[in-house]
Order: C-alpha cells, then sequence, then structure tokens
C-alpha cells in the first residue's frame, strides 16, 4: 500500500469538488442525490440513501466491509467514484435476500452461525454470490482464491469455507 | 403479595419491556430511532442486591435477563438464555437478554476476562432460581396449594396432582417486578455474585443446558444486512467529527489555519490544549476537511527508537513493578546442584486489535446530561470516564452498547467516545466519530510487546528439578478499568489529565509440578508518556499467547534436553487429572507419534510437522496440537490441521462453544504467525491491512477438530479465551517438527524461518 501512517494521504479527494444531481439503480429502484462526483458510492449509499448494509472498514479497497454487486460483480464501494458507475445496477447485501427469503449464501451462512461481529460479512457475502454465478461448483481451492483478500478479525475463515461448500450445494 | 413492589411497576421498564421480549432483544441495541430509551428509561436506580435488576417478567410470561455485561459475537447472550431459561422451567425461545445499557443494567464488568458465563453467568442461574422460587410460592397462594405440589412447565405453575389446577408466570406477576433482596458480595464487575434462598438446579436436571441447538439471534440480521451496528447511530442534529493525530507522536498543535477550510461547507474547528478535532454536517466533509486543515505541530524529538532494537530495548529497560508468584522449593539449590542448565529467551512484539474497523462513538453532551452510543466491551466504564471528564455525576451519563466491528479487549473504542464527548460538549450538539483506517491501526491501544526468560536444571538422572520464568514487558494495563478515567483515553491525555499508570503484565497459567519453581513478571515505562500510538492494554487473553508461547515452547526444548517425547514429557510432569486428559485427548486425535526432537518430514518440497502445547486459563484448561506445512522454497508456514481438546467444566451451549473455540484458534494463529505492529522513530507505521497483515482465507486451516470434555458437575470456567493461550506454541513446536528450527522470536514469518531451511 502507499499509505505510511501519514494523515493526508486518502485517496479520492480533491480540492474543487462540485455537488451536482446523480442517479443511481439501486437494489432496483433509480435514486437521485446531489454529490460530488469523486464521492466515494460507499458515502452516497450510507450517507445520502441512509442505507445500513455497506460498512465502511478501511476506505482503501484491503478489506470488503463495503462491497457491493455493480451488474454482478462483487466491487469495493469505497474504491468506487460516483462518476464512475452510470447506470450499472447496484445490489447491497439487502437486496440479495429478505428474512422471508435469503438468497441461498445468505440462509447458507446463517445455517452454519457464521459471523461473530458479523461486520465483514458484505464482502464475505456477495464475494460469493458473485463467484457462484460464474462457478457453481468450486473446489476449495478456488473458493479461497475467489476470497483471498477479504479480512475476518474474529477468525470464521474456517466457516465461511463451511458455508461457502454448503451454498454451493444447495 | 408482600413479594411485588406494586408502586414502582413498569416505570423503569415498560417503554422498553412493554412490548415484548423479542421486541426487547431488537430494539435495545437497535440504534436507528432509540436516542430517547436511554433518557427515558433511566429513573430507577438498579441495586446489585435486587433480583429485579436481574429477571423480570413480561406480561405474556416471557421472562428478561439484564446484564452488565455484552455478547461480543460468540453467543454468550444464548449461554445466559440458556441458563436462565433452564432455571425457570421456559423454553429458551422465551427468554431474551438487555445487556450493557448503562441505566438498565448494574455494572458486571462489561465483556472482560472470559467471565460473561463464568461469573455473569453464575449470578444470572441464581437469580433465575430465586425467581422460580418466588413465582412458585406466588402460585401456592394464588392456587391454595403447598409449593411442593407444584411442578412447573413452560411457564405455566400447576398442581401435580390436579393438573387442572395451574397458573401462568404472565398472570403471577407479568409486567411488574421482583421486590426480592438477594445475598450479594459486594463486589461490582467482573466479580459481582448474587444468591437468592433458592439452590440452582443440580446438572441431571438439565434440559436445555448442555444440549446443542439454540440458535443465535444476531446471525440472521447480520448475514441479512439489516443488523443496525455502532456505525449507524444517526440522532438528529448529529455532526460528524473527527480528531487530527500529529504526523510525529508526542507533538502538540502549536497554531491552526482556519481558513484551510473554510469553503468545506460548515466546518467548526474544535481545539483545546493538545486535543485538535473538527465537525462538519456531512460525514464526506469532515474528512475532506480533517485532511486539508492546516496545523502547525510543535517540534518534538521523535520519540522512538524503531521496532528492530524493540527488544534490545526491553532487555535494558528500567523495572518499574515485579510481581511474583510464590516460590516453591529452593529454586537456587536446583540450580546449584544441576547437572544441565537449559536456558531459552522468548520475544513477542506489539500487536493491534486491528478491528474490522476504525471504531465509532456518538455523544450527545447537552444540557448537564450526556447520552454516549459506543462499541466498547465496557459501558460501564465508559459511564464513569465520561462522568469524569464532563463533571457530571454518573447518573447523568447513559450509556448505550451497539455493535462495533469486533472487540478483543480494550481496543480504540474507548477512546473515539471520549473525542466525540469533547467534541459535543464544545459545539453543544450531537457528534459522531469514526477515524480513518490508519487511525485506528496507528493509534489504538496496543497488546504490549514482551520478553521472556525461561530456565530449567536438569538432574544427573534427566529429571527436571527446577524451573524459572521471568516476563519483562510493557504494562498492559497502563489502562486499568479502560476508558473508565480520561487520563486513560487520548483525549484526556491530550488535555492534561494527570497520568495514574499501573503496572502489570501477568503470569502464564499451568500446573507442572517441578519440585523447585519461580515465577516473576516485571513491567517497563512506556515509550511514551503521553497519547502515544503505542499505549498498551489487554487484548484478547491479555498476556496469554506470549506467556505460553515461551512457557510451552520451552516445554518441548526441556523435553528435547531429557531426550524424551514432549506429550510424554508433560505427562510426566502434570498431576491434575483434568490437565492430563486434554492432553491425552488431543495426542489421540491427531494420532501423535512419539519422537525425541524434530522429524523432518519431507514431501517433495513441503516439510510437515505436528506440534502440541497446552495451558490452563481461570478453571479451564486446552491442549491444542497443530500441524503445519512449510515450503521449503517460499518459508511460508499453512498451519493446515488443529486438533484441539477443550476443558472448560461445565458446558453451557457446545455448539456455540465450538465456534469460539474456532474463532480462538485462527485468531490466534494470525498473531503467531503474520502480526507485527512497525514503528519508525516517530510513529506507528502499520496503519492497515498491508503494513499490518493477518490470516488470509487462503492461509485458513483446513479443519479444526475439537474434542469437548464435558464436566457438568463443575462450574463454567470460561472459554472466550482459553484457546487463544496454547496455540502460538503448538504452532512453533510444529514448526521444529518440521524443520528442526526453533523459533523463539514471534511472529513466524518466512523472513526467520528462510535462513535456517537455506
Amino acid at each position: 500500500g502507499e499509505m505510511h501512517g501519514k494523515p493526508g494521504t486518502w485517496p479520492g479527494t480533491k480540492e474543487d469538488d462540485v455537488a451536482k444531481r446523480i442517479e443511481l439503480n439501486v437494489n432496483g429502484r433509480m435514486q437521485a442525490i446531489e454529490a460530488d462526483g469523486d464521492m466515494p458510492l460507499l458515502y452516497a449509499l450510507r450517507g445520502d440513501l441512509n442505507m445500513h448494509d455497506p460498512r465502511f472498514g478501511c476506505g482503501l479497497g484491503q478489506c470488503g466491509a463495503c462491497t457491493v454487486l455493480i451488474d454482478g460483480e462483487a466491487v469495493r464501494s469505497c474504491q468506487l467514484a460516483l462518476d464512475a458507475i452510470g447506470t450499472r445496477k447496484i445490489t447491497t447485501l439487502t437486496g440479495i435476500g429478505t428474512p422471508q427469503k435469503p438468497h441461498k449464501v445468505q440462509a447458507a451462512f446463517i445455517e452454519e452461525q457464521v459471523p461473530q461481529c458479523g461486520y465483514c460479512l458484505n464482502g464475505w457475502v456477495l464475494t460469493t454470490v458473485a463467484l457462484l454465478e460464474k462457478n457453481p461448483h468450486p473446489t476449495d481451492k478456488e473458493i479461497r482464491e475467489a476470497l483471498t483478500g477479504l479480512k475476518c478479525r474474529c477468525g470464521t475463515h474456517t466457516a465461511i469455507l463451511r458455508a461457502v461448500k454448503r451454498a454451493a450445494q444447495a | 403479595m408482600n413479594n411485588i413492589d406494586t408502586n414502582t411497576t413498569l416505570d423503569r421498564r415498560q417503554l422498553i419491556a412493554g412490548a415484548g421480549a423479542l421486541t426487547v432483544y431488537l430494539a435495545l441495541p437497535g440504534t436507528r430511532a432509540e436516542a430517547a430509551i436511554a433518557t427515558q428509561a433511566s429513573r430507577l436506580a438498579l441495586k446489585p442486591d435486587q433480583l429485579s435488576t436481574y429477571i423480570s417478567i413480561n406480561q405474556d410470561g416471557s421472562a428478561i435477563g439484564w446484564v452488565g455485561k455484552i455478547d461480543m459475537g460468540q453467543g454468550t447472550d444464548i449461554g445466559w438464555i440458556k441458563m436462565i431459561a433452564e432455571e425457570l422451567d421456559l423454553p429458551p425461545e422465551r427468554v431474551s437478554m438487555v445487556q450493557g445499557h448503562t441505566d438498565q443494567t448494574t455494572d458486571q464488568g462489561g465483556a472482560s476476562g472470559s467471565t460473561g458465563i463464568w461469573k455473569a453467568g453464575a449470578a444470572l442461574r441464581n437469580a433465575a432460581a430465586e425467581a422460580r422460587r418466588v413465582l412458585v410460592e406466588m402460585a401456592a397462594e394464588k392456587l391454595g396449594v403447598p409449593s411442593e405440589r407444584l411442578t412447573v412447565a413452560d411457564g405455566i405453575v400447576a398442581d401435580k396432582s390436579d393438573p387442572a389446577k395451574k397458573v401462568s408466570y404472565g398472570d403471577l406477576i407479568g409486567g411488574r417486578h421482583f421486590d426480592v433482596e438477594l445475598e450479594w458480595n459486594h463486589e461490582i464487575g467482573n466479580e459481582l455474585l448474587v444468591k437468592g434462598k433458592a439452590k440452582p438446579k443440580p446438572p441431571s436436571e438439565y434440559k436445555i443446558v448442555g444440549r446443542p441447538g439454540t440458535r443465535r439471534r444476531d446471525v440472521p440480521e447480520k448475514v441479512l444486512g439489516t443488523h443496525d451496528y455502532m456505525v449507524d447511530v444517526k440522532v438528529p442534529g448529529m455532526l460528524h467529527g473527527r480528531v487530527i493525530r500529529p504526523p510525529i507522536a508526542g507533538a502538540v498543535p502549536l497554531a491552526v489555519d482556519e481558513a484551510s477550510v473554510k469553503d468545506i461547507p460548515g466546518v467548526q474547528v474544535v481545539w483545546q490544549k493538545g486535543f485538535i478535532g473538527l465537525v462538519a454536517p456531512k460525514e464526506w466533509d469532515a474528512i475532506k476537511a480533517a485532511k486539508a486543515l492546516k496545523i502547525t505541530w510543535s517540534e518534538v524529538k521523535p520519540p522512538f527508537a524503531g521496532n528492530a532494537s524493540l527488544y534490545e530495548h526491553i532487555r535494558g529497560a528500567k523495572v518499574m513493578k515485579k510481581d511474583e508468584e510464590t516460590k516453591v522449593g529452593d529454586v537456587d539449590a536446583a540450580f546449584a546442584k544441576a547437572a544441565k542448565v537449559v536456558e531459552a529467551t522468548y520475544e513477542w512484539p506489539f500487536h493491534s486489535h486491528a478491528p474490522m474497523a476504525p471504531a465509532c462513538g456518538v455523544a450527545d453532551v447537552r444540557d448537564g446530561e450526556a447520552t454516549i452510543w459506543t462499541g466498547s466491551q465496557k459501558p460501564h466504564h465508559c459511564r464513569e470516564g465520561v462522568a469524569k471528564m464532563l463533571g457530571l455525576h454518573e447518573e447523568k451519563v447513559h450509556v448505550v452498547s451497539a455493535t462495533g466491528p469486533g472487540s478483543y479487549g480494550r481496543n480504540d473504542a474507548g477512546d473515539v467516545t471520549m473525542d466525540a464527548t469533547v467534541l459535543s460538549k464544545a459545539v453543544g450538539k450531537p457528534v459522531r466519530v469514526q477515524g480513518m483506517r490508519h487511525e485506528g491501526h496507528g493509534w489504538d491501544p496496543k497488546a504490549p510487546a514482551s520478553i521472556h526468560i525461561s530456565r530449567a536444571a536438569v538432574d544427573p538422572d534427566g529429571k527436571v528439578t527446577g524451573w524459572y520464568f521471568e516476563t519483562k514487558a510493557f504494562s498492559r494495563r497502563e489502562f486499568f478499568r479502560d476508558e473508565g478515567s480520561p487520563e486513560r483515553t487520548l483525549a484526556g491525555q491530550l488535555l492534561d489529565w494527570p497520568l495514574k499508570p499501573v503496572w502489570l503484565f501477568g503470569l502464564p497459567g499451568e500446573t507442572y509440578n517441578f519440585a523447585a519453581r519461580q515465577k516473576v513478571s516485571t513491567t517497563i515505562p512506556p515509550l511514551l508518556e503521553r497519547a502515544s500510538p503505542l499505549r498498551s492494554s489487554h487484548m484478547r487473553d491479555p498476556g496469554g499467547p506470549q506467556m505460553h508461547f515461551a512457557v510451552e515452547s520451552f516445554m518441548d526444548e526441556l523435553a528435547l534436553a531429557t531426550n524424551m517425547d514432549p506429550v510424554a514429557f508433560r505427562l510426566r510432569y502434570l498431576e491434575n487429572p483434568r490437565d492430563k486428559a486434554v492432553i491425552m485427548a488431543a495426542a489421540e486425535k491427531a494420532k501423535w507419534q512419539p519422537r525425541v526432537g524434530a522429524r523432518k518430514q519431507q514431501n517433495g518440497n513441503i516439510l510437515t510437522g505436528q506440534g502440541i502445547a497446552y495451558a490452563v486459563r481461570g478453571a479451564t484448561r486446552v491442549a491444542v496440537i497443530a500441524e503445519v506445512e512449510v515450503d521449503r522454497t517460499s518459508a511460508e508456514v499453512w498451519a493446515r490441521r488443529f486438533f484441539v481438546a477443550h476443558d472448560c467444566g461445565q458446558i453451557i451451549a457446545p455448539d456455540l462453544l465450538r465456534l469460539t473455540i474456532e474463532g480462538n484458534i485462527v485468531q490466534t494463529s494470525s498473531r503467531a504467525l503474520k502480526e507485527e505492529v512497525m514503528f519508525d522513530q516517530s510513529n506507528v507505521t502499520s496503519v492497515d491491512w498491508q503494513t499490518y497483515p493477518i490470516i488470509d482465507i487462503k492461509d485458513a486451516p483446513e479443519s479444526i477438530e475439537i474434542i469437548l470434555i464435558d464436566h457438568p458437575e463443575i462450574p463454567p470456567g470460561g472459554a472466550g479465551e482459553s484457546a487463544s493461550r496454547p496455540t502460538p506454541a503448538a504452532l512453533a513446536n510444529a514448526i521444529f517438527d518440521a524443520t528442526g528450527i526453533r523459533l523463539r522470536q514471534a511472529p513466524f514469518t518466512p523472513a526467520r524461518l528462510k535462513a535456517g531451511l537455506a
């Protein structure tokens, strides 16, 4: 990383930002906000749209707590400027399933009682959703490679692996 | 009916309890619109010796347990629910918990020292047993049947000989409070214990405790994305705050150019002594302003020597305090008569708590009161500290717990709530603070670095006759009672509160019966007195992984020095059958092959090995066998399999216990294999996940096989941290078995192994 503990290396800030109207397609709904085009999507979702599911973890794209799906691809929303999104479909953790009808990956994570603090789950669940779309029956190695880089500080990795395998069999 | 205090009925709790148990559970930690609860529900003083402080019954007969501790994601709340449900003869689904809220729970020490089930569980179990006794007595009066003839099932009290005669808990007391005094040991915090006239059930009658299958209630919300966290707390009129830390640790602001942020909407700078922060209505604006604000910092000499000379520094540092465990036998004589003396020193670096996100806190300081939302493990300590900082009585400070981004000790949560408190007081509005990643890693209180000297005397027959163990370390409790006083927070230190350091590290827990033995722990001054990025505090099993890395690596070194197999060596010098049982159970499960020295098993480019370690923590003992693969070329270590035998006395929730043990093993593997806080002369340089790497899913174990040894007759001994303790040494011993390389410095990185493998 380029970060070395000195404040002021935070990416994505410019001095001459101007708020403008931006439309976002979030969980199947078009929503308009007034914001700087270089503001990361995460702040629009949490701040302007008052959503709670994507979360700030590092702001550096290193942990995955802010993950959303953009046209089905798992993307770190803290690194994605609003100007770069256009009309692509944004799907968040609450957009893939409901208490009545959880996504099969969510059902598997619940069945395996995966999370401890659970703060990291956007990354693990949504990256698994994207993985299983492309590769419905991944090997253990393929799962580990697809999920590499995501962070979990509670150490639930073994439960995550069980849940992904369970979801792949569902 | 003199058991019931009808006058204060519903006074304190109707607001939250009236809607039924499930609502209570979901609504309290919830944060979207719950801002009003804390102040409204705060009117009745909580007394530690009152049954109503711990147990209440709703109108519908369901029960609420109130506890001054918090589950941090291991399902401790489910453990309490099962213990209460068991004593009340209610299904667990009809019991809920209120945790940590300072207006509604008494100070039981917060999440701390694996005492959730061990200590608070004991109090709640006694309280629930007493509640059942009182309810049965009330039913006896109401039904006109002697209480011995009554039985309870699912909260219905019925006559054994005439089941038509019955009454429900809800009809007996629902919605009103117990007015029953308990015997209280006059302790607050972790040690608080109460008991009533009733004795809890004998384990032979358990239907709920010890059985698997009670699911955690926070899991679906977390997985579905609907669980509210600390970061989701929104209070009307709330501003976003940021505190700016100096580039060189110890520097303070000399001049602040407010014009540098004048173009960012609504920014207000707060500068008091060494504390410099700002607020803005929008979070993104606060972030931009914190970056743009021009500050002239004082010129200070860079305070550190850098981590390369850390252990040399510790060796030479002045000893502030020496703690000693009672000496057994004549240690000096044992060494004087020894045929051989074995000695080794082990070194362990600073660790960051590094939660999944930098901490977040909200403070609303107005009109002589303060309401605080925190992800801290210790809401009652938070109340104490905020009250002192603001000069308010504690009853004017209301602390609401919210789910943080993981908490394994005293992390940055206590600092951030104090930052928010200072900012809110200054601007007169509610303020939310969440730092950036580099501030979370860079400035959280660290697990202390340490060195450990182990020395043993061996007689001519190869018997170990004396053992001396000495720790020299930074104190882990400069922050005793956590954020419970301003000088233990960054804000308090920057505002010149006088420091009151506590000197404490700890001693290892094991029961080797060497004829002479002595254990010593010494603590040294911090590298920077005030507002240091290397302040040290407690982190999961404080001191445990460090000390037992040394103790249990050394036992393997002693086994080799006395030509013994590591398992046989331990069994020879242990007496307690529970200690021996965990070692034997783990060895059997792992198909342990007795050996003297390293086996260096090789398969192509991969070296494999197994290593064992055991430890005692409180009344719990754990043996861990790690199986590793070492790549000869890259020197990477994969902790592929673990075999764990775990005895924590009575087991409450075996399925959740297994997951807790797994988390302990993986997290501590990360600490042992990867983690080290790096710092240069000016500051901490481990400031994100690149510069402070933790375990990745690629390196996650293939399997963790756990044997739970249940002793229903022995009170639960705590399980939140015990398995962390032996894990680093099990890995170091496995690496030795695979490679013949004895690592005495953590973490066990390729750089430390490479030279030996070449």
